[in-house]
């Protein structure tokens, strides 16, 4: 009987051979599928489960896991909640956003450049931490927007963005209106789920960071991109005449709605010069100085102040810029003052703002600073890093010297601080729809020689009469709030 | 004389040293699992550590202290082997436990009852080492044997004494005991199998007929087979138990094979088997099902009768890895039973690929300990005896983990014992107990077998004697 006893334990032998092999597939080959399955809650709630990392501005957490009694051991807590939610986001069970996200490998300790503390929790039996993430943001800064948009009058929905020149680091990014992560990072699923779906129904878009996803039409900001074009591709230079006028009927057009004027301004008729016609902000000018420029030049100005890209890398989504692709004369014109199809973030002009303070260079955007350890060791620092040069320094040169003279004499009087030279542009950008109030924007920087801060106020949306709904009015003192914050 | 003369002079070495050396190791297993899971889960070591390892050393020492006096020839390695298992499976069962308590479930004292079960399993195994001092004794009771089973088998379907779980009516219910009669019916049978076959395998061998390179049998000889097939079959059918239907039926397979060595047989028991699954297939909705969660378990995650136990199982394995979550660390009560038949899933989670595969190393040393007592055994019924326990360990862990895995589609079994139920593990230390008894004689040195009528030379020399 031994030979069929031999053939069985063969059998056998390939029976616990497959078993073997099966459980190893499982474990080991398919384990990351079944991993990222959406039915598997199990990762999840240890994921939610775990000591989270915090978030930090300066020394203060904005955001922190703090130990509570339930069966998911750490309680997300944003102690200031509205004033920082648009850039944490949130972490709820089901979703992270903001900073949450973006961040959320170093935050749950999943990071492969936590693999030696990681490393040591295991060995040593402890609970494993999530990393700490160290934000560039100004405290005073972030204050100093946030009360000024949320002082204008009625629902504001609009938002701040400033910028540190030298470097790109992200000083201040404040939008409105806002939400309370805390309500989203509750263990009440239940509850997490309606504050979820009035909040992401709401029409004001609460959810939304109107500094980096959304784009509107930057409006008469958009002319200090015209003015660079100008400069670069035209040879114009700060102290030379432009074209101005009363009126101007945009080419292969006829009748009123092919007619720019400059709102009641003064600029003259015939040539005036370019200091007037920034410091009024001359439509007529500005159409006429983007056709003389030609629509692929414009372009290529608009790509290389970072228009048409992405260069956010830390905080998503980010919402590219626009400057349109096809057009034809007419609409040539109306890019020139920031209108047609031109549209930008927030984050876009205060980077054209910025660049033209650092000597024409355009820095990339950065609001993670350092990632650290559990134990607050820098594991990982941002360097800054070029994004390109929008502009010779000379022409950055003349256009500081116009936007100077255009806080000084002109439109965007109110950013003027005393005793600091600052350069800054309004602008009033028609939202094209009809019942939907303009939108309000400022850009400026200061000092005006080797800028400290640079920053982009958008209001989408605020209870104002039509007719006083000027950048000048609305943002200039919440930008020169900003920049006081900074400079002080 | 020479070639007995060579046969005479290999001795196998009693080893009860290295029996106890590899006990000590396999208690470290258990007693070491068991203060991991305490310090994994509360931070500290179990409070009962020091009374709960003396216990489980007692346990292991006694069968250990028997089995040197009666069988002292055994096999050493089985014993530590099945020692290790049960204690970590004891460690898991409290682990869980422990999880069912924070969870604030009602039943979270499986580890207390499963340690009673294994004290009664201990019990058992010696007791069975003491009275069966020649397993062909047991040649004896082929038919009593044979009629137990089959009565344990319909027990369940019994109304009033048989209990219907988790849709299997495999149960039932002794006071406050649930009692599966499945798994001693799965020892009696082959005991009863084995008696049988070794008196007619010749008939079985030798009669037939060639159809197509096949030798098949005589159609009077199909009798037992046909039996055992529509018994099997009425398992699945009635008590909706696809594993022990398929256990049984493999079971008899083997033996049968081994006894007549006729490969025909197993093509002739396949093919009936298969024939009757695809029937049932057809015909009854919870074997269809079964088919299609394995095929496609993420569709039926939230359907009732769903895939949500093996999906759950699916998980925890895969996010277990290479070297698991650590005790504590895991999730297993995700998954419904995960304390008896998906045990295999919460060691994966928590102890991860590395102790599936040290799991699976241990079942297949069983088998090829047994096997190996099979075939130097020295009587036809011992090796089908041996034969038979050794394909149903094999059978039913093949089945378990497979199911568990997704390897084939999902029948319900206990995994040997590392599940908690009193009835598998009681079972599992018998039949443990009566590999050892054919070990032990099997090895044991070859006693005079000069008897004197048996061998001319003998009896010549006695006739001189004599003169």
């Amino acid at each position: 009987m031994n030979k069929p006893i031999r053939t069985i334990s063969i059998f056998c032998l390939f029976l616990f051979l497959a078993l073997m092999v099966n459980a190893t597939y499982l474990q080991y080959w398919k384990a990351e599928d079944y991993n990222d399955n959406a039915l598997n809650r199990r990762v999840i709630e240890a994921a939610y489960s775990r000591e989270r990392g915090a978030i930090l501005v300066g020394r203060e957490p904005i955001a922190e896991s703090l130990p509570v009694k339930d069966k998911y051991k750490f309680q997300r807590t944003y102690p200031t909640p509205f004033l920082y939610a648009p850039v944490t986001g949130y972490f709820s069970f089901f979703d992270q956003t903001g900073i949450e996200r973006s961040q959320n490998g170093i935050l749950s300790g999943e990071d492969s450049k936590l693999f030696v503390t990681n490393l040591v929790d295991l060995l040593s039996n402890e609970e494993g931490k999530g990393g700490n993430v160290q934000l560039t943001l100004d405290p005073d800064a972030q204050r100093a927007a946030y009360d000024g948009l949320d002082a204008l009058n009625g629902d504001v929905e609009g938002a701040v963005v400033a910028l540190e020149p030298r470097t790109g680091k992200i000083l201040a990014m404040a939008s409105l209106p806002t939400f309370d992560p805390n309500k989203l990072a509750a263990h009440d699923l239940g509850a997490v789920g309606d504050a979820y779906d009035r909040l992401n129904d709401a029409e004001s878009e609460p959810l939304v960071n109107r500094g980096i996803q959304k784009t509107l039409p930057p409006g008469s900001t958009f002319k200090l991109v015209t003015a660079a074009a100008a400069m670069t591709y035209a040879d114009y230079s700060a102290d030379d005449d432009v074209p101005g006028g009363p009126t101007f009927q945009l080419p292969e057009t006829s009748g009123e709605s092919g007619v720019i004027d400059n709102e009641g301004r003064s600029c003259g008729s015939g040539k005036i010069p370019f200091g007037q016609a920034m410091a009024q902000s001359c439509n007529t000018t500005f159409a006429q100085l983007a056709l003389e420029v030609g629509a692929d030049r414009m372009r290529d100005q608009a790509e290389a102040f970072g228009f048409n890209s992405r260069y956010l890398e830390d905080l998503g989504p980010q919402a590219v810029s626009q400057f349109p692709d096809e057009m034809g004369r007419a609409q040539t014109g109306q890019t020139g003052i920031g209108q047609f199809d031109v549209r930008a973030t927030p984050l876009q002009m205060a980077m054209v703002a910025a660049a033209i303070g650092n000597q024409g260079t355009v820095m990339q955007p950065y609001i993670v600073d350092e990632v650290q350890t559990p134990d607050l060791r820098t594991l990982d620092k941002t360097e800054p890093r070029e994004l390109s040069q929008a502009v010779s320094s000379s022409v950055a040169d003349g256009l500081t010297q116009l936007l100077v003279e255009t806080v000084r004499e002109g439109t965007a009087g109110p950013a003027a601080i005393p005793g600091v030279e600052v350069a800054g542009k309004t602008g009033t950008a028609q939202s094209g729809i009809d019942d939907v109030p303009p939108y309000a924007w400022f850009v400026s920087f200061a000092p005006a020689q080797d800028p400290e801060v640079a920053v982009a106020v958008m209001i989408e949306s605020a209870d104002y009469e039509r007719g006083e709904i000027a950048g000048g009015l609305l943002g200039g003192p919440i930008a020169r709030a900003v920049m006081e914050a900074v400079l002080q | 004389m020479a070639q007995q003369g060579a046969l005479m002079e290999f001795v196998h070495r009693r080893r009860r040293g290295a029996e106890l050396f590899l006990l000590v190791l396999a208690l470290a297993v258990g007693v070491g699992a068991y203060a991991a899971v305490g310090l994994g889960v509360d931070g500290q070591v179990p409070v009962n550590l020091v009374g709960y390892g003396s216990w489980l050393a007692a346990l292991t020492v006694a069968a250990h202290v028997v089995v040197r006096f009666v069988a002292p020839y055994a096999d050493p390695v089985l014993l530590p082997v099945i020692a290790a298992l049960n204690g970590l499976g004891l460690a898991v069962i409290y682990r869980l436990d422990l999880a069912y308590e924070a969870a604030g479930r009602s039943n979270h004292d499986f580890a207390p009852k499963q340690m009673t079960w294994m004290t009664v399993g201990v019990v058992l195994f010696v007791v069975t080492l003491l009275v069966l001092r020649d397993h062909r004794v047991l040649t004896r009771f082929t038919y009593t044997c044979g009629l137990a089973a089959i009565a344990l088998l319909l027990l369940p379907l019994v109304p009033g004494v048989g209990k219907t779980i988790n849709g299997a009516r495999i149960w039932i219910g002794v006071g406050p005991f649930s009692f599966q009669p499945g798994e001693v019916a799965k020892v009696l049978l082959v005991i009863a199998f084995a008696g049988y076959l070794v008196l007619h395998r010749d008939a079985l061998a030798l009669a037939g007929r060639r159809v197509l390179f096949i030798d098949l049998p005589r159609g009077r000889d199909l009798g037992p087979i046909l039996a055992m097939w529509a018994i099997s079959l009425g398992i699945l059918v009635f008590q909706r138990d696809l594993g022990s239907s398929l256990l049984f039926f493999g079971l008899f397979l083997v033996m049968l094979y081994v006894a007549t060595e006729r490969p025909g047989w197993l093509v002739v028991g396949t093919l009936m088997f298969f024939g009757g699954a695809a029937v049932a297939y057809t015909i009854f909705g919870h074997v269809q099902n079964r088919v299609n969660i394995w095929l496609d378990p993420m569709d039926y995650y939230d359907q009732t009768p769903g895939s949500g136990q093996i999906v759950e199982s699916l998980f925890g394995m895969a996010w277990g890895g290479l070297i698991g979550r650590g005790f504590g660390e895991g999730d297993p009560s995700r998954v419904p039973f995960a304390e008896s038949d998906f045990i295999i899933g919460a060691i994966g989670e928590e102890l991860g690929l590395t102790a599936v595969i040290a799991v699976i190393l241990l079942y297949g040393l069983i088998v090829e300990r047994a096997l190996r007592a099979a075939l130097i055994s020295r009587d036809g019924f011992g090796k089908l005896l041996a034969t038979g326990l050794a394909a149903t360990f094999a059978l039913q862990v093949f089945v378990v983990i497979g199911g568990v895995t997704k390897l084939i589609p999902l029948t319900g079994l206990t995994t040997p014992f590392l599940s908690a139920g009193g009835s598998s593990l009681v079972a599992n230390w018998v039949i443990v107990a009566l590999l050892l008894r054919i070990s032990d004689q099997a090895r044991r040195p070859v006693p005079d077998l000069s008897a004197p009528e048996d061998d001319v030379d003998e009896q010549a020399t006695q006739v001189v004697r004599i003169g």
